[in-house]
């Protein structure tokens, strides 16, 4: 399910690093050696076995992340991103699995688009990369794509991202027919004649500015439709990107009848409100928008008790040229992967809304889960997918720091704390500045 | 005109340049802005009972006008503007130029602004274009109207109509009746009668009155008889487009002007009625009510003149001190 170019395994140790691992119950300073990729000492003055030592002082060394929502524009728009850039980008960003969405040109909903996008990955992909087909064929909500035969091609779960499948009965049919594949459904929650031609959040801002309102019940309404239906049929359900109150309190009753459901968010709904779009920056264009600061908080409270397991970025490249253009006129979407670690860390972990422990959960262990992924672990006989983090470390993000093909992100001149001084995964260090 | 200005630079010493300052929302106004530039405006309006209507004050500063959508009197009275205070004046329309080939916006300005413009006046159909607009170039902007977003001179020309023929702004009472949701000019009014102090209540259909914009400070009524309570009487347009088939605003225009139209039944006498135009007659404004002599319609255009006059000037001339002095003797 997952694919990356064949390259050796590494050796090294990691000295005197704060060891964070939720999964397995570690927090301490520690030692982590690591033989042929694989973990296979942790303890106090580990034998160097004439690896090469990384100093890990004052670091943090935790489960490498995994990002389960990526757009890696590949095949179609190359100039955006590719899958080496991409994946070179999640490796910068301490990722060492990513999923990639199908929303691509052509969509990959044939086995022949998927295979084709697995032989790159096995040239070129710096961390291992999966691909999500789409759920209906072209995603325009008609009919189901071989969803069979695509899961065997090796699609990592289905997803008509970018927009939602509008017909309540071909929902059920996905969800029905997806039992066969031991794959997960991952929805986009938007209810098309209440997003209309929505550009930001609807409330005091879009009524000041004057932009088309998306009203949070856009979403919170095809929630509540996609977790009835999983509950009727008892299948599993991944929820992308939730930006509103409403579709948390949703998520949290389900769960709470058993519904199998998860749900992600997005660092920029974690840390921004709708008040950033007033300086018209189309660099805080997003779909779904950002919401107001009583939806931010309801995000970051669910993020903290675990009702949101999964921290994704929905890494959305775009060409200079088609964002540098009035609010209205730029498509939907941020980067994030080089970002989301520091991004965090600065918003939420240091003002003390979610520890740092937790954090590192929902951006490793819970993405993982949410998939059916091995979780990343810091545990001996397991494969090294570390990543060794400077939470104190500060830098300024702009245009020229990106590995990714793309630049349009949410924190162009923000100075943010937190850096990843090196990745592991697979066994292979991806990402040593 | 370049050739000067090069002499003139190598005259002067070398200065770092002042922080430009544009006009692109009633946001970027204090009240003493608005003070001061109602002032200027009041100040111009000898010169138009003139013989000879134009003053020297800007002559040699280029003014260009960009309209990327349809007007006749805003951009009529920019151009005028800038004409009487003998600027340069360069006006491009969307149609028939170089954005019909594709160019963007941004390739659009950076080509103009080797010209050196000292304004540029922009209208267009996206909300946020004249910030872009002053992103790329070194002139000052002037937002002629940016999408539903803002129409700050529209405002400034309203509340010079409104302080001129009905009195002071502090405490008076005006009623915005209409689409509110599509409209710029609403918007701007909105801020700038609440920056004077004036109250303000919008009337209208709950579907045309957006979600959350009594954070603008302003009051709600669905009922058009909550206008009888107004000083002023301000009616939208009802833009046509926007009851298109699916669009469900309001279920007819018929229902609209049964419910919401301002009709003279429905006002108090001596109520005074402005409208930005152009208007719907027998839509959103009964005939009667346009042209009876309550209508301030005709007196906002003319104001739009010597409004947009001050706001160039104002811009070029830079600093409060003894601008209206100055353009008295101007005048004079």
């Amino acid at each position: 399910m997952l694919w990356a170019k064949e390259a050796p395994k590494d050796d090294l140790v990691v000295r005197s690093a704060r060891v964070i691992d939720p999964v397995e119950g570690i927090d301490a300073l520690l030692d982590v050696r690591v033989d042929g990729g694989v973990i296979s000492e942790i303890g106090l003055n580990v034998d160097a076995n004439g690896h090469r030592v990384v100093e890990g002082r004052g670091l943090v060394l935790a489960p490498a992340f995994v990002d389960p929502h990526v757009h890696l524009r590949t095949p179609g728009r190359e100039d955006e991103e590719t899958i080496a850039s991409g994946t070179a980008a999640a490796a910068a960003g301490g990722y060492c699995a990513i999923l990639a969405m199908p929303n691509t040109d052509p969509v990959v909903d044939s086995a022949a688009v998927l295979g084709s996008l697995v032989d790159t990955a096995r040239a070129e992909a710096e961390v291992p990369v999966g691909f999500l087909a789409a759920i209906t064929k072209g995603q325009v909500g008609h009919e189901l794509t071989e969803m069979a035969e695509l899961a065997d091609a090796g699609a990592a779960g289905f997803s008509d991202d970018g927009r939602p499948v509008v017909a309540p009965g071909l929902m059920r049919r996905a969800l029905q027919y997806n039992a066969i594949t031991g794959r997960r459904i991952a929805v986009h929650c938007e209810e098309p004649t209440l997003s209309g031609d929505g550009q930001i959040h609807e409330g005091t801002v879009s009524a000041e500015l004057g932009f088309a309102g998306y009203p949070s019940v856009g979403e919170s309404l095809m929630v509540g439709r996609d977790l009835a239906l999983a509950r009727y049929e008892q299948q599993p359900v991944h929820l992308l990107h939730l930006s509103a109150r409403e579709s948390v309190e949703l998520v949290a009753a389900a769960q709470a009848a058993g519904v199998q459901a998860t749900a992600e968010a997005t660092p920029h709904h974690l840390v921004l409100t709708d008040e950033a779009v007033r300086s018209l920056d189309a660099n805080l264009k997003m779909n779904p928008p950002l919401r107001s600061e009583d939806d931010r908080s309801a995000l970051v409270a669910a993020v903290r008790d675990g009702t949101i397991s999964v921290i994704a970025t929905d890494h959305a490249p775009h060409a200079r040229h088609e964002k540098d253009v009035p609010f209205e006129e730029a498509p939907f979407g941020v980067t994030g992967l080089e970002t989301a670690f520091a991004a965090l860390n600065t918003h939420l972990v240091e003002p003390g809304l979610i520890s740092l422990p937790t954090l590192l959960e929902r951006m490793s262990a819970g993405p993982a889960r949410a998939f059916g992924l091995e979780p990343p672990r810091i545990a001996p006989g397991s494969p090294a997918n570390l990543v060794l983090l400077d939470p104190r470390a500060e830098w300024t993000v702009d245009q020229a720091c990106f590995r990714s093909r793309s630049s349009n992100s949410w924190l162009l001149g923000e100075t943010l704390r937190g850096r990843v001084r090196m990745t592991v995964a697979s066994g292979r260090i991806a990402f040593q500045p | 005109m370049t050739e000067i200005r090069l002499v003139r630079d190598e005259l002067l010493p070398p200065a770092a340049p002042p922080p430009k300052r544009h006009l692109i929302s009633i946001g970027d106004l204090t009240r003493a802005d608005v003070e001061r530039l109602l002032a200027t405006a009041e100040s111009f309006e000898q010169s138009l009972d003139r013989e000879m209507k134009k003053l020297p004050t800007l002559r040699g500063r280029l003014v260009v006008n960009m309209f990327f959508e349809s007007s006749t009197r805003t951009s009529s009275s920019f151009e005028l503007a800038a004409k009487r205070l003998s600027a340069d004046v360069m006006s491009i329309k969307g149609a028939g130029s170089s954005v019909d080939k594709g160019e963007s916006l941004k390739d659009t300005v950076r080509t103009l602004d080797a010209y050196d413009p000292d304004v540029i006046v922009i209208r267009h159909a996206q909300i946020g274009a004249p910030d872009l607009v002053a992103r790329e170039t070194g002139a000052h902007v002037v937002n002629a109207g940016d999408g539903k977003h803002q129409h700050p001179t529209q405002a400034l020309l309203d509340l010079y109509t409104i302080r001129r023929h009905v009195g002071g702004l502090d405490g008076l009472h005006v009623a915005i009746v209409g689409d509110v949701l599509h409209s710029r000019v609403a918007r701007s009014n909105i801020q700038a009668l609440a920056l004077m102090g004036a109250r303000v209540t919008l009337v209208g259909p709950p579907a045309l009155i957006p979600r959350g914009i009594e954070a603008m400070g302003c009051e709600i009524s669905h009922d058009i008889a909550a206008i009888a309570a107004a000083d002023v009487v301000y009616v939208l347009r009802m833009q046509r487009e926007r009851m298109l088939e699916g669009a469900n605003y309001v279920p007819s225009l018929r229902e609209y002007t049964d419910r919401w139209g301002v009709t003279p039944e429905r006002l108090r006498p001596g109520q005074k009625v402005m409208h930005p135009g152009p208007m719907n007659r027998g839509v959103e404004i009964d005939p009667r009510v346009a042209d009876a002599a309550d209508s301030l319609i005709e007196t906002q255009v003319r104001a739009g003149l010597v409004v947009r006059m001050a706001v160039l000037y104002d811009l070029l001339t830079r600093g409060p001190v003894e601008i209206a002095a100055r353009v008295a003797e101007e005048v004079a």
